[in-house]
């Protein structure tokens, strides 16, 4: 039978499987998982059905332990049920895995394996998820690529309905789950053959129905527990002969024969490696290398790890084996060892004490246990070849580690790491790309293409930013006759291309260029131009290489084509006439082949502009004839200016500038924790054109400093006399306040800092008379001023702080002039929930401490290499944490719990040291009144003496006070996070900490859907708008977050949208942070995954807020008690109709576009759905009597 | 009995009232609405040639913004097989009309490039559309560009509208071209079967607060028909291209006005807008009621009876009328 050949990533691999052989599914996202729920949810949404005819039900649960549950339920009930998750989900899960379990549920979850949060969190991959799910009673079947993904996915499903043993079949996140590969697709009859249609029908007739009624889930005394829970043993102990048999079975079918245990080698190996996931293929590659040249060297793949067949794996070793490396992708620490290094030795052990007289064995191997690759470090041959050299010394290190330098506790092995075994018939090409100009998408069709189109096996890998805005990506494409096993980045390629200029200067992306390389290079600058504008680098390794050298102005031929920046089909192009992979004829008609497959439905205008640019790429390409000598100077590289931090200097840099790989152990924190305000040293100038002032024009109001969403546009107003020191194109203008008549004001930019999202000009409301497109703010191009926008910037931050006493901080105007302590984030350009974070640091940022949920806010506001929350100059700014996603309300309660239980022993102390500090002062600080700026400010100076009178007294209570007495300045505990986490994940422990009474301030950037994991539906997510989870657009309305709390009467609540009233939300931050109980703001965030041009993101707001469908209000509690209505509407009855508001947006026109009719019905109901808010909302308001809400 | 019948586009008629192209006919109640009012023919709104482009790079756009650059979120909205972008929404809504009312339906194409999209014609002839309308609507800004140049462009987009098409053509014109006679018998030769009188441009307006150019949709009134009313009296019997009155006709008195200058239908739009998709039958009623009443037997009688070429003095139609009526007023003026 001939199957298709597909070009997939393993995500899809696996949901391929799942989709078809289950019937109902529980999803929630979580990196990298997210896309197997995704394409659940697509093809349910398509009406795909699965073996049996029957259209999957898909169910978005409001987290992991949600999905967990409802798959429990549906098995319990008798239906063939999956989901799909990884690292924190996969822990949520786990309570509900050893219920499946327990009961002998016939079940399998798919785990893209991801790094489990500890010091830090990490999207990326390792086995700590699994390994933390490994005594659930599941089956863990571990796939070790792409093709591996879809057959063991398969395995799993008949497995555990013959076994009755619950699976966990599991893959590497990223490597595999997100690798592009071309597979063998199983087709329907292979998933139907594979099924045994009796076993589906056993599982139903197992299903707890009251027409048979049974119970489960019963509760058991010290008597029987015990008993019943080795009751299973027959069940695992047949395990993994009924895995082995279907794995024959398989075989059968296809002709791909898998083992419990494979091994690939030596027959007559001494030294072999074991190991699970995608780093045994790296190790196939390494060890077929090896023997290929002598070597006595293997490798198990350890396939079934749970349970763990001892026979199996001693029959898998080569009689002839010495030492045995067992490799971990995890670390346990305090552990005897890691898990699988653990059981490889218990199972030698074990076999050897059974046959003492007989054994496999020519001599008893040694075993020695490391560890690799955590969080996706990369695990390459050289790596593997350091470990068999490490086999063979007569005293091997135990316990090691290899790919990093281990300074500190010299775990670590070193390795050749030039060693390669990379094949020299396999094209290897590298792409550096922005990730807004297409590069990966293109590739991805690239490898498709190559895959389905010609013979050769085809890899694709790509290499993703931190940051969202301006982001670099890096696409692997591997093609080539032989099978690939290359599980690690390309390090000698055959063809590098530059998709853009600027990244030559900044990334030495020759390095891995290898010798008679083709290197493609997009830049403005022809064939005889171009060499002068190279770096030293590039220019020398092009010579010494003899690298083939092509250039391109595919920005030039995009804009002619019509295509704006997305240079990708340009590039594609030349890659396929450079790669001689098809002929280039076939090559363009593929192209176009797959342009009209990717485009089309998006229309004949999209096609043809993408069409237009591949037919002109090929004129503008041309072959650089390279000069012998290299004449340039320039150096490339990120510097970070000399007077930036020392770690900073030592550690940072070294991340910002792509090298954090060579760091060694001893360079990073042991606990986790970072010094704050490094974003301020990462110059990435990513911003084509940044805001230039007019100082004649503007009315200083403040308005653009408020939504810059990067903190890159601010004013200062000073005295006159300051500007003696400022450069000479430094602007600035008569301070336009009454209370500060005679200084001036500057409004300045930092050029290289902006994202260049323009949201401050399209908020700018001054206008010129005579040309009213000129405002007070105007872009143009960065590049021209960068420098001396540089050192107008320097100095601005060289001009003093305002005093917060001399402000009126309850007017925009004024607050413009606070320090923001949160910059340059690497939140998308335009990001509409950093102008509120912002907001929070100016107005409390030296006294906050922040509990930041999971989600876009703690990866814009923690992930390294840089982090934005910053200090001001007395050294006072937020202090940042990021638990989960699902507890964050709780860990902020803690917080406040501890502040306020060492507020309280402080107090203890200060009336037990009264004598001695003076009765009169101890009072003073005890009574403080600390509700303003002022009264915190005077506290210090008090708690400041204090300390200086403590220091002369010796006494435990003294020495205790000094180190407490900070608590005795007020502190705000501010509670972040997306509606993700405050409508589902966290909403138990929210609605707990609301109920709490504490004095905590809740700030939940609603942007209505999971932003962060890729616009996934969340229970913020309006009806009528489109969500993957709800490709249909959603047909509930959104839930009421601020109604729920004001039901509690004791919660101050406010829902705000800057856009909407940048005066409302300014009052709403103060209030909730004045009120002394739980405080709740909803801020409307604008948001990438609404499909709008940000840029507008304010205008979008204020549409909002007029259509009724984000009405503005406050509830305060103590209004209530005074008598009055705590609910006060702070925005007009609606004035537009919602359609003029919503169908800006994609998010609602791609609805219209796909489904019109449903599309108009669901409009009609969103709009009845405003307006009924609106009349309760108006009611409430509008009721007299004190107390009416509660 | 009074013969109400007219013949547009070759389409027998069972009244001269026809419903042109509005936001009205995107809903397919109010198109059968309109039927049961009396509505002779239906122009359907009108596919723009820009929103067809505009629509697929917009949500090429947007669903392409920030994708495949963050690895947490490689994209951020769901994928989506089909979208019925405008093209396909149009041909989908037209063959539902179509299913939906006995009256021809005339489908509306609004363009002023020959190119690519005028593909959709010959679909939009396939989907059921019993006559086409090209709404040519330009606003030449560009000051290299000559009129002549203009007007053979627009001759061209009629000659590669019609060369794929079996239907009849009516081209919808603006007022504006210093030779309307000129340019409305070049579009005949070009392949029009009939000409549309005339399109009415939405002009921007100012909002003096924001200072911000905004749209501004007025819909017409009786005021604007004369313009209309000169025109079809001037080309009636010059050309043979059919005359229909677009602008302006808001009551029966208008429709008759129409049909006496020569028009073989008159069409309605903001009368509709302002009273509803049944306001037709009202119109009717009053125009029989008229004719009864001035002893009119039948459209046909009163078509072009007062066109350029059938009242005693064409001078009425011409500049002499224009120093006659600026004598009038001088002369009310200075009494």
């Amino acid at each position: 039978m001939t199957r298709p050949r597909v070009t997939i990533d393993g995500n899809e691999a696996a949901a391929y499987v799942a989709y078809h052989t289950n019937e109902v599914i529980a999803i929630y996202p979580i990196t990298p998982s997210s896309p197997m729920g995704e394409w659940a949810d697509q093809w349910s949404a398509e009406r795909k059905p699965n073996i049996w005819g029957g259209v999957p039900r898909v169910v978005e649960m409001q987290s992991e332990g949600g999905a967990a549950g409802s798959l429990h339920g549906a098995l319990q009930a008798g239906s063939l049920a999956t989901t799909f998750t990884a690292s924190q989900g996969l822990l949520l899960m786990i309570p509900n895995m050893y219920k499946i379990a327990g009961e002998l549920t016939s079940a399998v979850i798919h785990v893209a394996a991801r790094t489990v949060a500890t010091h830090a969190l990490s999207i990326f991959g390792d086995h700590s998820d699994v390994m933390a799910a490994r005594s659930t009673g599941f089956a863990m079947l571990a796939s070790n690529s792409v093709q591996e993904v879809m057959d063991l996915a398969l395995i799993a499903q008949a497995a555990t309905l013959e076994a009755r043993v619950p699976f966990l079949h599991f893959f590497d996140g990223f490597r595999t789950s997100h690798e592009v590969s071309k597979v063998e697709q199983l087709s329907v009859d292979d998933l139907r053959a594979m099924l045994d249609e009796d076993l589906v029908r056993a599982h139903r007739a197992r299903a707890l129905s009251p027409d048979r009624s049974v119970i489960r889930g019963t509760a058991q005394n010290p008597d029987v527990y015990f008993q019943g829970r080795e009751a299973v043993n027959p069940y695992y102990l047949s395990c993994p002969t009924i895995v082995q048999t279907l794995m024959d079975k398989f075989a059968r079918l296809t002709g791909r024969q898998y083992h419990l245990f494979d091994y690939v080698g030596a027959p007559d190996a001494e030294r072999v490696i074991v190991l699970m996931g995608s780093g045994a293929e790296a190790v196939q590659e390494t060890v077929e290398h090896l023997v290929a040249r002598g070597q006595k060297v293997g490798l198990i793949k350890v396939r079934l790890y749970r349970p763990f067949s001892v026979r199996d794996f001693i029959a898998a070793l080569p009689s002839t084996v010495k030492t045995i490396a067992v490799l971990d992708r995890t670390k346990e620490p305090g552990a005897t060892g890691e898990p699988l290094y653990l059981d490889v030795l218990a199972a030698l052990q074990e076999s050897a004490a059974r046959n003492k007289k007989d054994s496999p064995f020519s001599v008893t191997p040694r075993v020695i246990g490391g560890r690799y690759g955590l969080s996706s470090k990369e695990f390459t041959p050289a790596m593997i070849k350091g470990v068999f050299d490490e086999t063979k010394k007569p005293k091997p290190a135990n316990h090691f580690t290899i790919g990093i330098e281990d300074d500190v506790t010299h775990t670590s092995l070193t390795y050749d790491q030039a060693f390669s075994t990379e094949d020299q018939g396999t094209v290897r090409a590298v792409f550096y790309g922005l990730g807004s100009d297409g590069t990966v998408g293109a590739n991805k069709n690239s490898i498709k293409i190559i895959g389905e189109d010609t013979a050769n096996y085809a890899q694709g890998y790509f290499v993703y930013d931190s940051k969202k805005a301006g982001s670099v990506t890096i696409s692997h494409l591997r093609f080539g006759p032989k099978p690939i096993h290359s599980t690690y980045l390309i390090r000698q390629a055959s063809f590098v291309a530059c998709h853009q200029p600027g990244f030559l200067e900044r990334i030495d992306m020759l390095e891995s260029a290898e010798p008679g390389a083709t290197f493609l290079l997009n830049t403005p600058y022809s064939k005889d131009e171009v060499w002068n504008h190279l770096p030293r680098a590039a220019q020398e390794q092009i010579i010494r290489k003899k690298l083939r050298f092509f250039v391109v102005d595919a920005v030039k031929v995009a804009r002619e084509a019509g295509m704006g920046g997305r240079i990708n089909t340009v590039m594609q192009t030349c890659f396929f006439a450079l790669s001689g992979v098809l002929p280039r004829n076939e090559a363009v008609a593929a192209i176009k082949r797959s342009i009209e497959e990717t485009y089309g439905k998006r229309g004949e205008a999209v096609v043809q502009k993408n069409f237009a640019a591949v037919d002109r790429a090929l004129d503008h390409l041309s072959e650089v004839s390279v000069p012998e000598l290299v004449t340039s100077t320039l150096e490339v590289g990120v510097a970070v200016p000399s007077e930036a931090p020392e770690f900073v200097q030592r550690v940072t840099a070294k991340i910002i500038a792509g090298q954090g790989d060579n760091l060694p152990v001893s360079a990073l924190p042991v606990d986790g924790t970072f010094p704050t305000g490094t974003a301020q040293w990462e110059k990435r100038n990513i911003a084509l054109e940044i805001p230039v002032w007019d100082e004649g024009l503007c009315i200083q109001c403040g308005k653009c400093v408020l939504v810059c969403p990067h903190a890159v546009i601010r004013a200062k107003v000073y005295e006159s006399g300051q500007l003696a020191a400022a450069p000479a194109t430094f602007k600035s203008a008569a301070a336009r306040w009454k209370d500060f008549k005679e200084m001036r004001y500057t409004l300045q930019v930092s050029p290289e800092d902006c994202t260049g999202c323009r949201l401050c000009v399209e908020v700018c409301p001054a206008k010129s008379k005579s040309e009213v497109r000129h405002k007070a703010i105007n872009m143009c191009p960065q590049a021209p001023l960068r420098e001396q926008e540089r050192e107008n910037w320097n100095f601005f931050l060289s001009l003093p702080e305002p005093d917060k006493a001399t402000l009126s901080l309850g007017q925009v105007k004024d607050v413009q002039l606070l320090q923001p302590l949160f910059e340059f984030s690497g939140a998308c350009a335009g990001c509409g929930e950093t102008p509120y974070i912002k907001l929070l640091t100016q107005l409390f940022g030296d006294r906050a401490l922040i509990a930041n949920a999971t989600g876009c806010s703690s990866i814009y506001g923690g992930n390294l290499p840089t982090t934005p929350y910053t200090a001001n100059g007395q050294g006072r700014g937020p202090a940042w944490s990021n638990s989960l996603f699902e507890d964050n309300a709780e860990f902020g309660l803690g917080m406040r719990l501890a502040l306020d239980q060492q507020a309280d022993y402080a107090r203890y102390l200060l009336l037990k040291l009264s004598t001695a500090l003076g009765e009169g002062f101890v009072q003073e600080i005890l009574k403080a009144d600390q509700s303003e700026p002022n009264g915190i400010s005077a506290q210090r100076k008090r708690i400041a003496i204090l300390k200086q009178k403590l220091e002369g007294l010796e006494s435990f209570e003294a020495r205790d006070l000094l180190n407490v007495a900070d608590a005795l300045v007020r502190k705000s505990v501010w509670i972040v996070g997306g509606d993700g986490w405050a409508y589902d994940i966290g909403y138990g422990g929210l609605d707990h900490v609301l109920a709490s009474g504490a004095n905590v301030n809740i700030l939940v950037l609603d942007t209505e859907v999971y932003s962060n994991t890729g616009g996934q539906m969340s229970k913020a997510t309006p009806r009528a708008a489109v969500a993957k989870f709800a490709a249909g657009g959603k047909s509930k309305p959104k839930k009421d977050l601020a109604m729920m709390a004001m039901s509690y009467g004791s919660v101050y609540v406010a829902r705000v949208a800057m856009g909407g009233s940048d005066t409302q939300t300014l009052k709403a931050f103060w209030e909730a942070e004045a009120y002394e109980g739980p405080s709740l703001i909803i801020a409307y965030s604008h948001c990438i995954a609404h499909g709008y041009d940000m840029a507008y993101g304010m205008e979008q707001q204020k549409a909002a807020v007029q259509s009724g469908y984000w009405p503005l209000f406050r509830y305060h509690p103590i209004l209530a008690k005074e008598g009055r209505n705590p609910l006060q509407l702070d925005s007009r009855p609606p004035s537009i109709p919602l359609e003029k508001y919503v169908y800006n947006e994609t998010r609602y026109t791609m609805l219209a576009h796909s489904d019109p009719e449903a599309a108009k019905q669901l409009l009609e109901l969103a709009q009845a759905d405003v307006k009924e808010r609106w009349r309760l909302y108006e009611n409430l308001a509008a009721q007299a009597l004190a107390g009416a809400l509660k | 009995m009074i013969d109400l019948t007219t013949t547009y586009l070759g389409l027998k008629l069972k009244n001269p009232l026809v419903a042109s192209a509005s936001p009205l006919s995107k809903d397919l109640d109010n198109v059968r609405k309109m039927e049961d009012a009396g509505a002779a023919a239906i122009v359907l709104h009108s596919l723009f040639e820009e929103q067809i482009k505009l629509e697929s790079h917009e949500l090429d756009r947007f669903l392409g913004a920030g994708t495949e650059s963050f690895p947490e979120s490689l994209t951020y909205l769901p994928e989506v097989n089909w979208y019925n972008r405008g093209p396909d929404g149009y041909l989908e809504h037209l063959s539902r009309v179509k299913g939906a009312v006995q009256v021809p339906v005339i489908a509306s194409l609004n363009g002023i490039s020959p190119g690519g999209w005028t593909k959709y014609a010959p679909i939009m002839q396939e989907a059921g559309a019993d006559a086409l309308e090209l709404n040519i609507y330009d606003v030449a800004t560009d000051p290299d560009v000559t009129s002549a140049q203009i007007e053979e462009m627009y001759c061209d987009l009629v000659r590669e509208v019609t060369f794929t098409l079996q239907i009849p053509l009516a081209v919808k014109l603006s007022p504006y071209f210093t030779a309307i006679a000129n340019v409305a018998s070049h579009l005949e030769r070009a392949g029009a079967n009939a000409l549309v009188l005339f399109n009415r441009f939405y002009q921007p307006d100012f909002d003096l607060e924001s200072r911000e150019v905004v749209p501004r949709l007025m819909l017409s009134n009786s005021y604007e028909l004369p313009l209309r009313l000169h025109w079809v009296a001037i080309l009636y019997g010059r050309i043979r291209a059919g005359l229909a009155v677009s602008g302006g006709v808001h009551t029966a008195e208008d429709v008759l006005k129409a049909m006496m200058a020569g028009a073989q239908v008159a069409m309605m739009t903001s009368a509709l807008l302002k009273h509803g998709a049944g306001y037709f039958s009202e119109v009717l009623a009053s125009v029989a009621a008229w004719m009864e009443d001035h002893e009119y037997e039948s459209i046909q009688q009163m078509r072009g009876s007062m066109a350029m070429r059938a009242v005693p003095d064409p001078t009425a139609f011409e500049r002499a009328n224009y120093m006659r009526a600026l004598n009038s007023y001088t002369l009310r003026m200075s009494r």
